[in-house]
């Protein structure tokens, strides 16, 4: 079992969902999310008993229009690092962006998602964010 | 209620694979289940087919695919309903069409495709006698289609009104009035006057209504109670006067009765009111839970309580409950793990099915 830096095995979302969301990369700058303080480790609350995970993020700009972006790569990663049974949800850093409220409810519909991931350019754009950097 | 006084329990009778992706929605097709013809129900999936499933009675007492419909729709299929008579069946894509399929001899042919959406299809419903069916989707409209011979279908009314994605539409069960329930948080009810449609009512926050996405709507029976599901973590019970509705005025307006608070504590999407009334919903918490009302002796009204809740009833979130027809009371549920479940509420006092 790989064993992350703090020596938690990297199967369990406890300890080391950083290392899954940290690389995701920002839409629109050079740099991933992590380095944007878009995501932190404390922003990712894990109950491990209760299957459930909640990501908050604090998008660039108050009137970022990538939110969702944002926010469905987010989901994405997720759902394809977590076992299926995990609740998951993702939502803005309260005060943080205008249209707070909108996002959030649409980042969590899951039908919305559903059909947005059958969107091919809008999957091209969340594969380029996810994909691994090299160098 | 009485039946469930020694408390009661949900039997899973049979488990059904075969969807390669979440299992939306399913549709029972109501001329089957009594006079000896085996029940058959409808499953709809994000793998862009519909599979036909029937009942051998026994020996074998199983659930058979009898057909898959593929290689019509191009994204989702997201809902599909039967005409009354059995004979069709209509099916709601994420790819803006809705496919209207006919059983010739076991094979179900696509006899028709409606177009007119922008983009996804979410519900279709058909009326009461078959000659109209609806349609909604995330443009925010409703569409109203008028059967026509050769099962032709020609669009009647474009149904403006909602602010955002129509979620479910369903028609009253025994007036040709409309329901819709949308992203927007309300419930619209839709009637016509001399073939002009419009929203006659609209149940929001004013009216005790939602704060939230409003997922699905069932009516009871007699049509003169409908439950409501939202994301808002709550069910709501509405009732209307069903003199005044079969007046000939054609329609009478609905008022909140209650809500259910507390039960659920993830997102309900579905909801469905048995022919012998009892509510049964299903929620991403992946449980079912059971409802009834109490209609002794209260002043105001029936209140309505938790009979029961399965918890795991699926490995994944619960997309749609439906009771079946016909004789035996049994419930489908399916999910986005893939898999459609038989169960048979069961009293345990008795040990039988209600």
């Amino acid at each position: 079992m790989d064993r992350c830096k703090c020596n938690s095995d990297l199967s369990s979302p406890k300890h080391c969902n950083i290392e899954r969301l940290r690389d995701i990369k920002d839409p629109e700058h050079p740099y991933s999310l992590e380095e944007l303080k878009v995501i932190t480790e404390d922003a990712i609350e894990v109950d491990d008993v209760q299957s459930y995970v909640r990501v908050t993020f604090t998008p660039t700009v108050e009137h970022c229009s990538m939110a969702t972006i944002i926010g469905l790569c987010l989901r994405v990663k997720l759902l394809r690092s977590l076992p299926s049974r995990y609740k998951v949800d993702i939502r803005v850093a309260p005060g943080s962006h205008a249209s707070e409220a909108s996002v959030n409810k649409q980042l969590n519909d899951k039908e919305r998602v559903a059909a947005a991931l059958e969107n091919p350019n809008l999957v091209d754009m969340v594969d380029e964010c996810l994909a691994p950097s090299y160098g | 209620m009485e039946l469930y006084e020694g408390g009661c329990d949900l039997k899973l009778l049979e488990t059904l694979e075969g969807h390669s992706d979440r299992v939306w929605s399913l549709a029972w097709n109501p001329a089957t289940g009594a006079s000896g013809t085996p029940l058959v129900f409808a499953s709809c999936s994000g793998d862009k087919t519909v599979r036909i499933w029937e009942h051998t009675p026994s020996p074998s007492a199983t659930w058979t695919c009898k057909a898959i419909l593929e290689d019509t729709h191009t994204r989702t299929v997201r809902s599909c309903a039967w005409s009354p008579s059995g004979k069709l069946l209509a099916t709601a894509s994420f790819d803006a069409t809705t496919a209207i399929w006919e059983n010739v001899g076991g094979d179900y042919e696509c006899v028709s495709t409606l177009e007119g959406h922008e983009n996804e299809v979410k519900s279709v419903s058909w009326n009461a006698s078959g000659t109209l069916l609806a349609t909604c989707g995330r443009d925010k409209s409703v569409w109203i289609w008028e059967m026509q011979p050769g099962n032709e279908f020609e669009c009647v009314s474009v149904l403006q009104g909602h602010t955002q994605d129509v979620k479910m539409v369903q028609w009253h069960p025994s007036t040709d009035v409309l329901f819709s329930c949308s992203y927007d948080n309300t419930i619209k009810v839709w009637a016509d006057d001399d073939d002009d449609w419009q929203c006659v009512q609209t149940l929001g926050e004013p009216n005790n209504g939602h704060s939230s996405t409003v997922w699905a709507l069932t009516f009871n029976a007699s049509g003169d109670k409908m439950v409501t599901c939202s994301d808002d973590l709550t069910l709501k019970i509405w009732e209307t006067d069903n003199v005044q509705m079969h007046s000939g005025d054609g329609y009478a307006p609905w008022r909140h009765l209650c809500t259910l608070t507390g039960y659920h504590d993830r997102t309900i999407f579905s909801v469905h009111w048995s022919s012998g009334g009892i509510i049964a919903s299903g929620a991403a918490d992946d449980a079912i839970r059971f409802f009834v009302g109490n209609k002794d002796g209260l002043a105001d009204g029936p209140s309505y309580k938790l009979l029961l809740k399965k918890e795991k009833a699926h490995d994944m979130d619960i997309n749609s409950v439906q009771w079946s027809p016909g004789e035996k009371r049994l419930l489908a549920s399916v999910s986005d793990d893939g898999v459609i479940k038989i169960w048979e509420l069961v009293s345990l006092s008795t040990g039988n099915g209600y």
